[in-house]
C-alpha cells in the first residue's frame, strides 16, 4: 500500500504550490516541496527494505483500471480486450531507479531551496521541480508501457517548462522549444514501436510482454528488429543520444538544479531505463543490440570531443552527460545490464554533485558561466573546490570511487560481448582518456592559476546547502559499495553472451591507467592554464574562438549546424512558400461560393411585393418556355 | 354569325393579361394594383369563354362564373385590407410594406 501513495506526496504538494502559488512564502512552499521530496525518500527506503521479503522480490498495486484495449488481430485469438491499468510494479530495477529519483531528487531540493530563494516565481519552480518527480516515478514504477509513456511525456513537459523557466529572455524559450521538439521525434518512433508491439503481442503489460515475446519470437525475428528499433529511437531522443543530442547542451539555458535533477540525474536517463526494463525483448534482437552499442559509443565520443572546446561550466557538463549516457548504452548495447544501471546510479551521484557544485560557483560568482573568466577558486573557494574534485575524481574513474566500479563494470563486459567486441572496447578507453583530459582541463581553468575574476566573490554559507552538497559527495564516493542485485530481473537473457576464454590480459590494466595517462597528458598540455598569467590565458581564449577545429568542436561537431540547414531551413522554406495554406485556401473557396449564393438570395427577399410578382413572371416564362422548346 | 377565330380571342386575352400585369408590377397604389389583378383575371375569363364557344361547350361559362365569383371575394378581401393599410401607414404605397424583407 506504500507504493501506491508513493507519487502523491509530490503530487498533492505540486497541486498546492500551483494553486496558491505567489500566495505562499518561501518558507511555506519550501515546506511543502522538500517536505513531499523528505516523505517520498523515507517511503522510497522503506519500500527498498522490504522488497527482500516480499514475494519474488516483487512489490506490485492496482490503482484503478484505466482503459481496455480491443484487439483486431487474429494472431493473438486468446485475449479479445486488454486492459490498461494504474498500475504500479516494483522489482530490483524500478527500486534502484525510486531510490535515485526520489533520494536525489530530494538533495536537489532541498539544494534548490537556498539557490532559488530570492526568485520571484520560487513557488511556481519548486511546483514544477515537484510534478517532474511525480512523472518520473510514474515513468520508473509504470506495469505497462501505456502508464510509462504517461511518465515518458510528463517528464518531457517539465523539461520544458523548466528549461524555459526563465522565460523573460528569448534565448532561453528557443533552447526550451528545440528540447521539446527534439526529444517528439523519438517519442513519436516510440509511440509507434508501441503500437507495433500491441498489434503483434496483443498486451503492453510490462511482465506479460517479456514472457510472450520469449515465447513467440525467435532470435533475430523481423518483428523484434523494428519493435526494439522504434523503441531504441524514443530513448536515444530522451537520453540525448547520437543523432538527436542537440537539444540537450542547449537545455543548459534552465536554472542549475534543474539541470542537475532533469539534465544529469534522472530524465536524461530514462531512456537506458526503458532499454533495461525491455531487456527480454533487446534480447532477441542482436542486431538491434549493436546498434545500441554504436549509438553509445559514438556519442561517447562526439560528446567527449565537445566537451574538450567549451568554455562554459555548465554546458561542458552536458557534454560529459551526453558520454557517460553514452557509456550506459554501450553497456546495455554489450549485454552488460547490470552494470549499466550501476553506472545510471553513481553517474547520478557523481553528476548531481558535479553540477550542484557548479552551480554554487555560479553563484559566488554572480552568474558568470565562462570558465576562461574564473580561475584560482581554489583559494577562493576551498569548500567547493574540494567538492568538485570528488565529483570530476569520481567522472574520471579514478579507483576506489564509485565511478570507477560502475565504469570500469561496463567496460570489463565489452572486450567478450558478442555484441559489442573490440573496436568498441577501444571506443570506450578513448573515451575514458578523453573525459579525464576535459575533467582536468575544467579544473585547471576554474580552481588552478591565477584569480581572473574581477567582481566580488560571494560565497554562500548556508548549512543546508552545504549539507546537501556533502551528502551528495559521500555518496559518489561510497556509491560504488552499494550492492545491487539484478539476477532475478536480467536473466532472461537467452543469448550466451560471453564468449569467454579469449580476453587479453592486459585489459584491466590499461582500464585502470587510463584516467592516469589523461591527468598526466593534461597536466603537461595545458600548463598555461595553471600557472600562466591573466593576459596569456585570455589570449589563448581569444586564439581558440578562431580555431577551425576547435570552433567545430565547440558547436557540438557540426551537427546544429547540419540540421539547421538539412531540416530547418527547408521546412521553413516550405512553410513560407504555402504561406496562405493551400488546402486552406480550398475550404475557403467553398466559404466563399456559400457567401456569395447567400447574397443574392437574401437580396431577392427584400419584402417588395412587386418584386415578388415580377419573380412570378419570370418563373412562369422560364417554365412555360422550357416546357415549349 | 361569324365566328371569331380562337387565335384572335387568345390574342386579346394575352394582351389583357398582360396589360393587367404591367399593371401590377409598375403601380405603387394598390388600390391600381387590385383594379390591374381584376383585369388579368378577366382576360382569363376571356380566354374562357373564347375556349368554350369554339368546343361548343357550357364549361367555359361555367368556369367564368367562378372566376367572378372568385374575384368579388378578391376584391371584398382586398379593400378590406386596403382599409386597414390607410389606416396604419396614412398611405397606400405597397412598397410601405416591405417589413418582410430577408
Amino acid at each position: 500500500m506504500l507504493l501506491a501513495v508513493l507519487p502523491f506526496y509530490p503530487l498533492i504538494s505540486f497541486l498546492l504550490l500551483i494553486l496558491f502559488k505567489k500566495r505562499l512564502s518561501w518558507a511555506q512552499a519550501s515546506f511543502l516541496s522538500v517536505g513531499a521530496m523528505f516523505l517520498c525518500t523515507l517511503t522510497s527506503f522503506i519500500l527498498v527494505f522490504s522488497l527482500d521479503s516480499a514475494p519474488d522480490n516483487v512489490i506490485s498495486v492496482h490503482l484503478w483500471q484505466w482503459f481496455t484495449l480491443g484487439l483486431s488481430v487474429p494472431s493473438a485469438s486468446s485475449a479479445t480486450e486488454s486492459a490498461i491499468n494504474f498500475a504500479f510494479y516494483l522489482d530490483a530495477l524500478s527500486a534502484v531507479m525510486i531510490c535515485v529519483v526520489s533520494g536525489v531528487g530530494f538533495l536537489i531540493h532541498f539544494f534548490a531551496m537556498i539557490y532559488m530563494k530570492d526568485d520571484e516565481n520560487y513557488s511556481r519552480f519548486m511546483a514544477y521541480m515537484n510534478l517532474f518527480i511525480v512523472a518520473m516515478l510514474i515513468l520508473v514504477l509504470a506495469d505497462n508501457l501505456v502508464l510509462l509513456y504517461l511518465g515518458w511525456e510528463g517528464v518531457g513537459l517539465c523539461s520544458f517548462l523548466l528549461i524555459g523557466f526563465w522565460y523573460q529572455e528569448k534565448e532561453n524559450v528557443l533552447a526550451a522549444r528545440k528540447a521539446f521538439i527534439v526529444t517528439r521525434v523519438g517519442d513519436t518512433a516510440m509511440a509507434i514501436g508501441l503500437f507495433m508491439l500491441f498489434n503483434s503481442l496483443g498486451s503492453l503489460n510490462i511482465q506479460e510482454l517479456s514472457s510472450l515475446a520469449t515465447m513467440q519470437w525467435s532470435i533475430e525475428s523481423e518483428q523484434a528488429y523494428w519493435i526494439c528499433l522504434m523503441l531504441l529511437g524514443g530513448a536515444v531522443g530522451k537520453s540525448a543520444q547520437l543523432p538527436l543530442q542537440t537539444w540537450l547542451p542547449d537545455a543548459m539555458a534552465g536554472p542549475t538544479p534543474v539541470s542537475a535533477l532533469i539534465h544529469a540525474a534522472t530524465m536524461v536517463t530514462a531512456g537506458v531505463y526503458l532499454i533495461a526494463r525491455m531487456n527480454a525483448l533487446f534480447s532477441l534482437s542482436p542486431e538491434v543490440m549493436n546498434y545500441v552499442a554504436w549509438v553509445g559509443g559514438s556519442t561517447l565520443l562526439l560528446a567527449g570531443f565537445a566537451a574538450l572546446a567549451q568554455s562554459d561550466i555548465k554546458r561542458i557538463l552536458a557534454y560529459s552527460t551526453m558520454s557517460q549516457i553514452g557509456y550506459m548504452m554501450l553497456g546495455l548495447g554489450a549485454g552488460a545490464w547490470s552494470a549499466s544501471i550501476f553506472h545510471l546510479m553513481t553517474h547520478a551521484f557523481f553528476k548531481a554533485l558535479l553540477f550542484l557544485t557548479a552551480g554554487a560557483v555560479i553563484y559566488a560568482l554572480h552568474h558568470q558561466q565562462n570558465i576562461f573568466k574564473m580561475g584560482g577558486m581554489a583559494k577562493k573557494l576551498p569548500f567547493e573546490t574540494s567538492l568538485f574534485a570528488i565529483g570530476l575524481l569520481c567522472l574520471m574513474a579514478i579507483p576506489g570511487t564509485s565511478g570507477f566500479f560502475s565504469k570500469e563494470a561496463i567496460i570489463g563486459e565489452l572486450w567478450s560481448s558478442s555484441t559489442a567486441g573490440a573496436a568498441l572496447w577501444w571506443c570506450a578507453i578513448f573515451g575514458a582518456l578523453i573525459t579525464s583530459i576535459y575533467s582536468c582541463r575544467l579544473f585547471f581553468l576554474v580552481f588552478l592559476g591565477n584569480t581572473r575574476f574581477t567582481g566580488a566573490i560571494e560565497s554562500s554559507q548556508s548549512k543546508r546547502l552545504k549539507g546537501a552538497l556533502i551528502t551528495l559527495a559521500v555518496l559518489s564516493l561510497i556509491g560504488g559499495f552499494i550492492a545491487l542485485d539484478f539476477n532475478t530481473i536480467f536473466n532472461s537473457s537467452v543469448i550466451a553472451w560471453s564468449d569467454s576464454g579469449q580476453e587479453p590480459s592486459w585489459l584491466h590494466t590499461v582500464a585502470i591507467a587510463t584516467p592516469f595517462v589523461g591527468i598526466l597528458i593534461s597536466w603537461l598540455y595545458f600548463k598555461v592554464y595553471r600557472v600562466a598569467l591573466p593576459e596569456e590565458v585570455a589570449r589563448l581564449a581569444e586564439k581558440s574562438e578562431t580555431h577551425f577545429i576547435i570552433r567545430f568542436c565547440r558547436n557540438g561537431l557540426g551537427f546544429d549546424w547540419l540540421y539547421s540547414n538539412v531540416i530547418v531551413t527547408p521546412f521553413t522554406f516550405i512553410a513560407k512558400l504555402n504561406k496562405r495554406d493551400v488546402v486552406d485556401q480550398i475550404l475557403m473557396g467553398t466559404a466563399w461560393y456559400v457567401t456569395l449564393w447567400r447574397d443574392v438570395l437574401s437580396a431577392s427577399q427584400n419584402g417588395l411585393i412587386r418584386w415578388y410578382a415580377a419573380g412570378f413572371a419570370f418563373g412562369l416564362v422560364v417554365i412555360v418556355g422550357a416546357w415549349l422548346l | 354569325m361569324t365566328t371569331i377565330p380562337l387565335e384572335h380571342v387568345l390574342i386579346l386575352a394575352s394582351i389583357l393579361f398582360i396589360i393587367g400585369f404591367v399593371g401590377v408590377i409598375v403601380r405603387k397604389n394598390t388600390l391600381f394594383m387590385l383594379m390591374s389583378l381584376e383585369v388579368m383575371l378577366n382576360a382569363v375569363g376571356v380566354a374562357f369563354i373564347g375556349a368554350g364557344s369554339v368546343w361548343q361547350a357550357a364549361d367555359g361559362q361555367v368556369m367564368f362564373i367562378l372566376i367572378l365569383t372568385l374575384a368579388a371575394a378578391e376584391v371584398a378581401v382586398g379593400l378590406a385590407l386596403l382599409v386597414r393599410m390607410q389606416h396604419c401607414f396614412k398611405s397606400l404605397d405597397i412598397d410601405c410594406l416591405n417589413q418582410l424583407k430577408g
